[in-house]
């Protein structure tokens, strides 16, 4: 049974066995939780259902945060990217919207798959609809990549955080940033050692990313965090699947995440104290939130 | 940890601290009363009480209140429900030296005066921790199987529960005591392996100077 304790015990594991990272997760999975396989595909799929419907109603363009801060980006996206002139392409922006659509449904207390977190829940959607959607990649596969992208986030909990409040959003974003480049090479076909270079080369991209909120919220600058993470995860992903190696192992670049996000001060965790959420508009718009909440 | 844990769960926005785990608070408080319950007061303390708003705290512990589980889609309109099945809540914020960043204080009433009251903090991915039970000092998770016994201050008691959980092969995990003043009330929590059934409750509640015996599926 796996520990989750190394990303290269897996993919060692998976390449001895001839089967890709996903399967070989899933197998261990049934294993632990002493269920069978197609169990766990079923609920694997039922999440999946669920970041789908999180994606669609959050693209309608009256979605409004609870403080009024964020909404209508998704809705924005989607109407720009149907130009067909996007810088990005197609493909892109769908994810793109997809991401933004799902955080915002999130900021406005929409049903949200946490993967790995709430903050960070656009992510691997963002991958993975547009990939089934524009690829024609199959439900099955996606579902396994799902699976793949949990194996990966569950050594990145073991060995760091998963938590903005612990480890900055690099825990957050770049997590699901580096599971969501795993369920890319996944579902492309790539190698379990392609898996963990795209893992690597989105964890180093946002390597030491503090987590800033306004206001303390979950949607500035998060929401548009989760488009960044998507189209990181989409380069790195692309990259790996070229050939390119990251000369940092992936379990290496995970420890030096933890180490990152144990210097970070605490103003820059999840406190609202630093970064982004410091600025003069950001303290404007606290109060003016705040306000707003004693008037009623 | 399991891959759930990681691609999971499922809630409402916008927070797992500040909503889904708000919303199980709520949740506990009304399985410790046991009963409907037919009034609520609130206290938020820390940063529940600086922004509870934004994330919907105080509509999450309101729907946990009412039975509702963090990935209910009527969460979001819990308020409006609670108006409108006319049931009375107060929302204050308030400050409780040294406590967790994210605690809330909820106390229940059920319509035959039956009261109940809860401290907890809610500290991090959705998971809780309850740390006062009536007044009295306590620290469970529901993330295992959870008996809590109000009981009568004196001697047997313990022995009397223990041996029930014995007889149907329940064991102990974790054991916590606690009382407000020797003779007077006090509270055991159990954390059990395996599943407690309702037969077992029954005989537990129905023991000598036990005063109630709640039971928290960890599932639930």
């Amino acid at each position: 049974m796996l520990k989750y304790r190394s990303l290269q015990k897996i993919a060692d594991e998976a390449m001895k066995n001839n089967v890709s990272i996903g399967a070989y997760v899933l197998k261990d999975q049934a294993m632990q939780m002493e269920t069978a396989e197609e169990k766990i595909l079923e609920v694997m799929d039922r999440q999946l259902t669920v970041m789908e419907q999180a994606a669609v109603n959050g693209s309608a363009p009256g979605i409004r945060s609870m403080s009024g801060l964020t909404g209508g980006d998704a809705f924005r996206m989607l109407e720009y990217g149907k130009k067909n002139n996007t810088i990005s392409g197609d493909f892109c922006s769908k994810a793109m919207a997809t991401a933004i659509a799902v955080a915002e449904y999130n900021a406005a207390m929409g049903r949200i798959v946490a993967s790995p977190t709430a903050g960070s829940c656009g992510i691997l959607p963002g991958v993975l609809i547009p990939m089934m959607q524009e690829k024609k990649i199959d439900r099955q596969a996606a579902v396994i990549a799902l699976v793949c992208a949990g194996g990966i986030g569950m050594v990145i909990a073991n060995k760091a955080s998963l938590s903005g409040a612990a480890g900055g959003c690099q825990a957050e974003c770049g997590s699901a940033s580096a599971m969501a480049a795993a369920a890319l090479v996944e579902m492309a076909g790539g190698t379990p050692e392609m898996v963990l270079h795209a893992v690597a080369i989105a964890l180093k991209n946002q390597m030491g990313l503090v987590c800033d909120p306004v206001a303390g919220l979950v949607e500035v600058p998060c929401i548009k965090r989760n488009a960044s993470g998507v189209m990181i995860a989409i380069t790195a992903a692309d990259m790996a699947l070229a050939g390119i190696r990251s000369v940092i192992p992936a379990d290496e670049v995970i420890e030096a995440m933890r180490e990152v996000g144990d210097s970070m001060p605490c103003a820059l965790r999840e406190t609202a104290q630093g970064g982004i959420a410091a600025t003069p508009t950001a303290k404007m718009l606290t109060l003016q939130i705040f306000s707003k909440g004693e008037k009623k | 940890m399991n891959i759930f844990d990681i691609i999971g769960p499922v809630m409402i926005g916008p927070s797992s601290s500040h909503t889904a785990g708000a919303a199980k608070i709520g949740y506990v408080a009304r399985k410790i009363l046991a009963k409907e319950p037919v009034r609520a007061e609130i206290d938020l303390a820390g940063s529940f009480a600086e922004t509870y708003r934004g994330h919907g705290t105080d509509r999450a512990i309101i729907a946990g209140i009412m039975g509702m589980k963090p990935d209910d889609e009527r969460l979001p309109q819990s308020l409006a429900i609670a108006e409108k099945n006319h049931f009375p809540y107060t929302i204050r914020t308030v400050k409780i030296p040294k406590c967790h960043p994210n605690t809330a204080v909820v106390r229940l009433w059920a319509a035959d005066g039956d009261s109940a009251e809860i401290e907890g903090a809610s500290v991090g991915g959705g998971n809780i921790l309850i740390t006062k039970l009536n007044g009295m000092e306590s620290a469970f998770t529901g993330q295992y199987n959870t008996l809590i016994i109000p009981h009568n201050d004196t001697y047997g008691v313990i022995a009397g529960v223990t041996q029930a959980l014995a007889a149907f092969r329940i064991n102990i995990g974790n054991f916590r005591l606690t009382r407000q003043e020797k003779g007077h009330q006090a509270i055991m929590t159990l954390e059990v392996d395996g599943d407690v059934s309702r037969e077992l409750l029954t005989l537990l509640r129905a023991l000598p100077n036990v005063l109630h015996a709640v039971y928290l599926h960890a599932n639930e």
